[in-house]
């Protein structure tokens, strides 16, 4: 253990390679409540130095974990097996912005933001815009396949990512995509985005850069029940209509919401439905009259359309301050992740209330609604006995109803160790297989985030063992 | 013919080197199989296109045309191109977007769901069958433009989207192709010959109309049928759009993306080591006996 800490100290620097119990604490969890053990942390600067991290890895017999923010719910960047956790935190450079091919390649530790906020002067944004994009890095956004709620229309990180340098388990590095149109070979890209660290750590990502929308248009409407609410995205989408964001608060989100930002959102609403249309000026207009006609016809109360980019502006705030305003209704939460064909959208919903009720849990749904994409939160305080086998138990059933109503694990989390050993309710011992041959091309060892994503036994003749030290 | 029959006809490693059969419109893309390779035809059939889902399940030997034509009754469509005679499964395969990809996106964002037949004759399902999934990693984005090497597509879930209320096609002789790119929003289409300049634009008929007038300025702008159809015998090529300006001799360009259609191959790209053992380990894991597709390679 010294000899490690002393070979990575002189790859990097002795300071940006911490050993502290207060940072060792701080690197053993993500933002889900799995908790791993982390023996020592590094920040690399460079494609160099997280080469050389790798490899020094590498000769101790260590796994490693790349990290960004460590804002990630499935438990992917937590550290089991004793592994050497490689942050990029510190890996903040924005390379190159290309205005007239609209690409830009930044390093791993950018955080979402920040790269649109430093585009915007030339009229283009990154479109992903996960509720977490303040403090979540494009690196973290890249190995989780993130989404948003702008990822309706947009589509999801996998559609923007056109190039990534990745350092490989052994250390080389491979450039995977590239900025022409039909790069050669398999798209190895492609099957990195998502991969959740277990391919390698992503260095250097070229990202498409989207112009900004000439006309955009933002509606709120309310409902008296959920099911209204819930027929109006069935029906929206129905009417071929994509809009750019379809978001839905229920009750409870859209009061504390609206108690933390003034909003203006309705107190005594079931549920509301953010709409967002943007485009050409006659196409938003047509589906905005669409749109809101469509929402009366299901039982809509109140139509409101953001007068201006102030008004917008401040229902955007409202729903991406929902879990600030959560943070004042219990210390704990438990975010679930999954999606189901919209057309279920009403019954899965109903159960998905049944379920919580059931467990005696308080829940609210917040969620990306126009993709089926449900997010059902549990707020509970841990420190009540037994809360969370409640929280764990209603969380299976929740995700059982999801795939037996057509849906699957994980819109955007991803997998991690979360839900590991839930993939084989929606995959065969020959698909996980299939999974763990693409992941083990890019590492044959298994020396990339090992034990993440694909349950145990994956592979034929597999005998991989529960992460030691880890709980849910 | 189900999809198990065709995994039985691939058969496992006994069955010996095999390849699938769809339009034969791109055959020659990575090159023929050995001569004497057994062929399969995969199944074919609409399955169940769900309009209020925005989705589509098909059986990979369908026919593009076919396939379209069940979306247009519910004023749906696809991203993949519409070439006659070509199949879903061979199109995936080779995985070319289409003349709209600068306003559709590629091809590969557009497969959802995959079931295909492994080098072992069995049946594997990739992705979801729902718009948004990370569950697991994402071999969908592989199998397209795998050319059959990986796996035998059987059936494929797809994304639909709407078609648009207006579509027209300009052209204009005058036009210096980048400037158009810049004077419009999101168009679907820009193509160039190095003289004529090509447009599609689609949308709300009053959005097309406006940006119809945004080009007013920029050239002497005709309407006609649709885009200009490359020779057979050219090849397909791809680079950065921004070297598209430095092209010589004749050459269809699609403008923003960097696809190239001309009649000399271009020198290939370096090819980037790392990257290389990747796809090779990739291939020997899916296909160690090297029985799928034998002979074709995707560079
Ligand atoms: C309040 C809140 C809201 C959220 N909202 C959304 C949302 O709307 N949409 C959404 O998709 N997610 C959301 N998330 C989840 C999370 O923010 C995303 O998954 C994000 O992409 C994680 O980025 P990160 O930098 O924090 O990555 P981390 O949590 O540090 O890591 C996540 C995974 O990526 C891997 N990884 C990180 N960096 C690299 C790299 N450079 N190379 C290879 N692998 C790497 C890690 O090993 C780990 O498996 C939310 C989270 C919170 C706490």
């Amino acid at each position: 253990m010294d000899a490690l800490v002393d070979d990575l100290r002189a790859a990097l620097t002795p300071d940006r390679v911490l050993v502290s119990p207060l940072a060792l604490e701080l690197y053993a969890r993500d933002a889900s409540i799995i908790r791993g053990r982390a023996e020592v942390v590094c920040f690399p600067l460079t494609t160099e130095e997280v080469q050389a991290c790798v490899r020094v890895a590498r000769r101790h017999g260590r796994p490693f974990v790349p990290r960004g923010s460590g804002t990630g719910l499935a438990g992917g960047a937590v550290p089991v097996g004793d592994p050497v956790v490689i942050v990029t935190t510190k890996m903040t450079r924005i390379v190159e912005v290309n205005a007239d091919e609209r690409y830009a390649w930044v390093e791993p530790g950018v955080l979402n933001l920040d790269l649109t906020h430093h585009v915007a002067h030339l009229g283009l944004h990154y479109a992903p815009d996960p509720s977490s994009q303040q403090s979540c890095t494009i690196g973290g956004n890249v190995a989780t396949n993130s989404g948003g709620p702008h990822c309706l229309a947009y589509g999801v990180t996998s559609a923007h990512v056109l190039a990534i340098e990745v350092v490989l388990a052994d250390g080389s590095v491979a450039l995977l995509g590239g900025l022409d149109a039909e790069p050669a070979g398999y798209d190895l890209r492609g099957a990195f985005v998502g991969s959740e660290g277990t391919m390698g750590i992503a260095t250097r990502i070229a990202v498409r850069l989207t112009p900004v929308p000439p006309a955009v248009r933002t509606l709120l409407l309310d409902f008296g029940t959920v099911a209204d609410g819930a027929a109006t995205v069935t029906a929206i989408i129905a009417a071929g209509i994509v809009p750019a964001a379809l978001e839905m608060m229920d009750a409870a989100i859209t009061r504390a919401v609206e108690e933390f930002v003034h909003a203006g959102f309705p107190a005594d609403a079931a549920c509301v439905l953010l709409v967002e249309l943007d485009g050409l000026p006659a196409g938003v207009e047509a589906d905005a009259e669409a749109v809101a006609a469509v929402g009366r016809a299901h039982g809509a109360r109140t139509v409101r359309v953001a007068a201006d980019e102030t008004e917008r502006a401040l229902l955007w705030k409202g729903r991406k301050s929902a879990f600030g305003a959560i943070a004042r209704i219990a210390p704990n939460y438990y975010l679930h992740d999954a999606v189901v064909p919209r057309t279920k959208l009403v019954e899965v919903l109903a159960t998905v209330y049944a379920i919580a009720a059931e467990h005696d849990l308080v829940m609210m749904n917040v969620f990306h609604a126009g993709d089926g994409n449900l997010h059902p939160l549990i707020v509970f305080d841990k420190r009540e006995p037994g809360v969370l086998e409640r929280v764990e138990a209603a969380g299976a059933a929740i995700m059982k109803a999801c795939v037996a109503a057509g849906g699957v694990l994980s819109g955007e989390h991803g997998i991690g160790l979360e839900k590991r050993d839930y993939m084989p309710l929606i995959f065969s011992a020959d698909d996980l297989d299939a999974q763990a041959r693409l992941r083990d091309a890019f590492d044959p060892d298994g020396m990339a985030n090992p034990t993440k994503v694909l349950p145990s036994g994956s592979r034929c003749g597999d005998l991989q063992h529960v992460p030691e030290g880890a709980w849910i | 013919m189900d999809l198990n029959a065709f995994a039985g006809e691939v058969g496992g490693a006994g069955a010996g080197p095999v390849t699938v059969v769809g339009g034969r419109t791109e055959w020659h893309v990575g090159g023929a199989p050995h001569p004497g390779t057994r062929q399969v035809v995969a199944p074919s059939g609409v399955v169940e296109h769900e309009p209020a889902e925005l989705t589509v399940r098909v059986r990979a030997g369908t026919q593009i045309e076919e396939l379209d034509a069940a979306l247009a009754r519910h004023g749906q469509c696809t991203v993949m191109p519409i070439r006659p005679g070509a199949t879903v499964g061979g199109l995936l395969a080779v995985g070319h977007s289409s003349v709209k990809r600068l306003g559709h996106g590629p091809v590969r964002d557009t497969l959802l769901e995959a079931r295909f037949v492994n080098a072992n004759g069995r049946l594997v399902k990739a992705g979801g069958p729902v718009v948004k999934n990370v569950s697991g990693f994402d071999l969908c984005r592989v199998l397209v433009g795998s050319l059959g090497t990986l796996g035998f597509l059987a059936e494929v879930v797809l994304r639909c989207r709407p078609r648009p209320a207006r579509s027209v096609w300009l052209a204009a002789e005058d036009a210096d192709p980048l400037i158009v790119l810049r004077a419009l929003y999101r168009p679907a289409s820009i193509l160039w010959d190095g003289r004529t300049t090509w447009v599609c634009l689609e949308g709300a008929p009053g959005d097309v109309v406006d940006q119809q007038r945004a080009l007013s300025g920029i050239g002497a702008w005709r309407a006609v049928d649709g885009p200009p159809e490359p020779p057979p015998a050219w090849t397909r090529s791809s680079t950065r759009p921004s070297a598209l300006v430095n092209l010589t001799g004749p050459f269809i360009a699609e403008i923003g993306v960097g696809v190239v259609h001309a009649p000399v191959v271009p020198p290939p790209a370096p090819v980037d080591e790392s990257r290389l053992v990747v796809q090779q380990r990739l291939k020997t894991a899916f296909d160690p006996t090297g029985r799928l597709n034998p002979g074709r390679a995707v560079s």
